[in-house]
């Protein structure tokens, strides 16, 4: 008899904390009852402007590996909504409002953070998230709910792929190897080249495959091609192995810290060719980890703060006053992403999704990172700048158009 | 009828759960609970299915295996397999659908079930810490084995899982789980594992083939593991090699070690409200108090600290046996 007294005390108490969970979710009932709405978290401003605020949706790993990721993520898209603010906001005068949701790096958190913006603060644009893996698991959401999403930095295909209210502002994996591919081909005259990835990794994995791929067809030669392991510090066996075939340059998807360790490996194994990487490099602790070896290696990137058009040093300038360090390709991406969402609104001249989305389609529009359209599968089209390693600072070296 | 009532405790436990169900269909439909907590309740829902799961290994007999998102990527993989690249499944939740993402399911919980058995049957010859570091060990062989199957997208993930872990299907599988694995845990067999967790040289002693129900434990584990994987694959439309790796098995055993080790209620109980405190009220407080949403995994940490200072026996200490029959 106690035993199931108890039970009835557990199911009472299961019950109750979702009755709790249910009376906080006020904002969802159309006409909130008195009570709900006291115990509402967000007040209701008292004399809001015609139309109201503008919420705008960013969800970014803010906790966990690539916090910074998020951070400058964060920080971009910030940047970009407080400078429209400044000018006196959209659609006559409605202020912009950013609520972000941390996604932990994990679909799963990000799938519960992109349903709190919505549901909650009803959001009418989405920028983020980061990984694509994350991406992947909100961009489903976003589009049944007819909610357009801009990605800053989500390189994987697959992504814009979920449907036509889901946009990009950086370029995809497989350009980025194409763009390398034709770098090393024509600019540095390289006919034999072998490539090193993380096979744990999609990010770099798509970037050595692309390369390869591309570098074949230009007439070019892959003499190597090896994995290895995520979070491998002792490259000498792939190395060896690539080394001995001869290749005049060694192309290296990874992230920093390991294309750090791979140079200096690399040399001391008396390797004398080229390295090329991809966005991953984009670090000032490459120089670090890397020091002389990594001296006069070149990587593809989406922008150079160095750049002399007007859109990037005005950006550069406005943020580092802002943020008191210079903007990494992670900003200036989610400042693009935000830049073009708010120009779409401002199109479309209104906050419904299928107008936004009509307008993205049809974007022309000067951002950091270049001149962006979208092509048929929302991705942009615009063009990539190669970077130099010179004198353990990142220095500006060409611009490369698709 | 009193009598009668007492002496059907399932019937009983499937009246709440039926109760249970109803009002949240009817808060869902009439818009009370909004998409957004719909998404929570379901995770806390597979969150209990590998909760107790767990506990069945850790609590219930007394093994210590810290890589329990290892079986879980089984069942996603496997069951997302079926469905996405196997049947290619359509997003519809017609009846066809909906029958064959079940046996999807089951298939992902046998294939779990089987790799249970398989890195169970010589594992078991250790114990404790020694029993820890081989499951941490296998949750990231599976991991790594993942990440070089091309055909399931290896290091990109599988993508394009349809959309069919519906409430109703979460909330029928949860309920199986927990009866069944209540059921076992009251029957000989279960009293057999409980027996392994006292003493093993004991059980031993009076003729209990320990070894054999520790297998048993990993085996039904992982099954309902690898369910609990299949249905969150489906949830968020993805499956992705990092979601299994040891940080996601860790948050599985905080939820069973808060709820109390060994207590099924417990590991209901601490579903839900780690689940509803760290992706609800946390960000809504945060949000209250004007504080940036980069602070809830640190008060979230903080509360976790707090409770196994004051109460490092769980929520629910092994002696409150809510699911119990009546006549123990």
């Amino acid at each position: 008899m106690r035993n199931s007294r108890k039970a009835f005390v557990v199911v009472v108490l299961v019950i109750g904390l979702l009755a709790m969970v249910v009376g906080c979710a006020a904002p969802s009932t159309p006409t909130p009852t008195p009570t709900a709405t006291a115990s509402s978290p967000t007040p209701t401003p008292t004399t809001p402007p015609p139309g109201g605020d503008i919420i705008i949706g960013c969800v970014a790993p803010l906790t966990g590996d690539s916090a910074t990721f998020g951070k400058s993520t964060q920080n971009g898209v910030q940047q970009a909504l407080d400078e429209t603010n400044a000018k006196g906001g959209l659609l006559g005068g409605r202020q912009l409002i950013l609520k972000t949701a941390d996604d932990k790096s994990d679909p799963t958190e990000g799938a519960a953070g992109i349903t709190r913006l919505i549901e909650q603060d009803k959001i009418v644009a989405e920028i983020g998230t980061v990984q694509s893996k994350v991406s992947l698991a909100i961009a489903p959401i976003l589009q049944a709910k007819k909610i357009p999403m801009v990605s800053p930095t989500s390189t994987n295909e697959k992504v814009t792929l979920v449907g036509d209210f889901i946009f990009r502002a950086c370029f995809i994996d497989n350009f980025q190897g194409t763009v390398g591919a034709a770098f090393a081909y024509t600019n540095l005259k390289v006919t034999k080249a072998a490539a090193l990835f993380d096979v744990g990794n999609d990010y770099t994995k798509g970037l050595a495959e692309s390369f390869r791929d591309a570098f074949t067809l230009l007439g070019g030669t892959i003499v190597g091609f090896e994995a290895h392991p995520t979070g491998a510090t002792d490259f000498n066996a792939q190395l060896t192995k690539l080394i001995a075939a001869g290749p005049e340059l060694l192309y290296l998807s990874d992230y920093y810290n390991d294309v750090g360790l791979i140079c200096k490996q690399a040399r001391a194994l008396g390797y004398k060719g080229y390295f090329l990487g991809g966005d991953g490099w984009d670090s000032p602790d490459l120089v670090k980890i890397g020091g002389a070896d990594v001296e006069g290696g070149f990587f593809t990137n989406h922008f150079s703060k160095d750049d002399t058009r007007p859109e990037v040093q005005t950006f550069v300038k406005a943020y580092t006053a802002k943020y008191g360090e210079a903007p990494d390709a992670l900003a200036a991406l989610a400042y693009d992403a935000a830049n073009l969402m708010l120009d779409a609104i401002t199109r479309a001249g209104s906050t419904d999704g299928t107008a936004i989305r009509d307008a993205l389609k049809t974007s022309n529009f000067k951002a950091v990172s270049g001149t962006i359209k979208f092509d048929a599968n929302r991705n942009p089209i615009k063009a990539a700048v190669i970077i130099e390693i010179k004198g353990g600072q990142q220095a500006y070296k060409a611009t490369v158009a698709p | 009828m009193k009598k009668v009532w007492r002496n059907l405790p399932t019937l009983r436990l499937l009246i709440y759960a039926v109760a249970l169900y109803i009002l949240l269909m009817l808060l869902s439909s009439g818009g009370i609970l909004n998409d957004y907590l719909m998404i929570i309740i379901n995770i806390c829902l597979i969150y209990v299915i590998l909760a107790t799961s767990l506990n069945l290994i850790n609590g219930i007999t007394g093994l210590f295996s810290v890589g329990h998102m290892g079986f879980a990527a089984v069942g996603a993989y496997v069951a997302g397999t079926f469905t996405t690249l196997v049947w290619k499944l359509p997003n519809d939740g017609s009846v066809s659908t909906t029958l064959l993402f079940i046996v999807a399911l089951v298939l992902g919980g046998i294939g779990a079930a089987i790799v249970g058995a398989l890195i169970g049957m010589p594992a078991l010859r250790l114990k404790g810490d020694y029993l820890a570091i081989v499951t941490l060990g296998f949750g990231e062989i599976i991991r790594t084995i993942i990440n070089n199957i091309d055909a399931v997208g290896g290091p990109r993930g599988l993508l394009g899982i349809p959309a069919l872990s519906s409430f109703t299907i979460i909330f029928v599988a949860t309920v199986v789980t927990v009866l069944i694995l209540r059921y076992l845990v009251y029957s000989s067999h279960g009293r057999a594992m409980i027996s392994v967790r006292e003493d093993a040289t004991a059980a031993d002693l009076v003729g209990i083939n320990t070894t054999k129900y520790k297998v048993w434990a990993f085996v039904i584990g992982a099954f309902f593991a690898g369910i609990g994987g299949g249905l969150l694959a489906h949830l968020i439309q993805l499956a992705h090699p990092t979601q299994y790796g040891f940080y996601a098995s860790f948050l599985v055993l905080i939820v069973v070690y808060i709820g109390g080790v060994g207590s099924m209620t417990g590991s209901i109980l601490a579903a839900f409200v780690l689940t509803i405190l760290e992706k609800y009220l946390l960000p809504m407080l945060l949000q209250w108090a004007g504080l940036g949403v980069e602070w809830r995994m640190v008060i979230y940490s903080l509360l976790l600290i707090i409770v196994m200072i004051y109460r490092p026996e769980g929520l629910m200490p092994r002696e409150a046996k809510f699911m119990i029959p009546e006549d123990h």
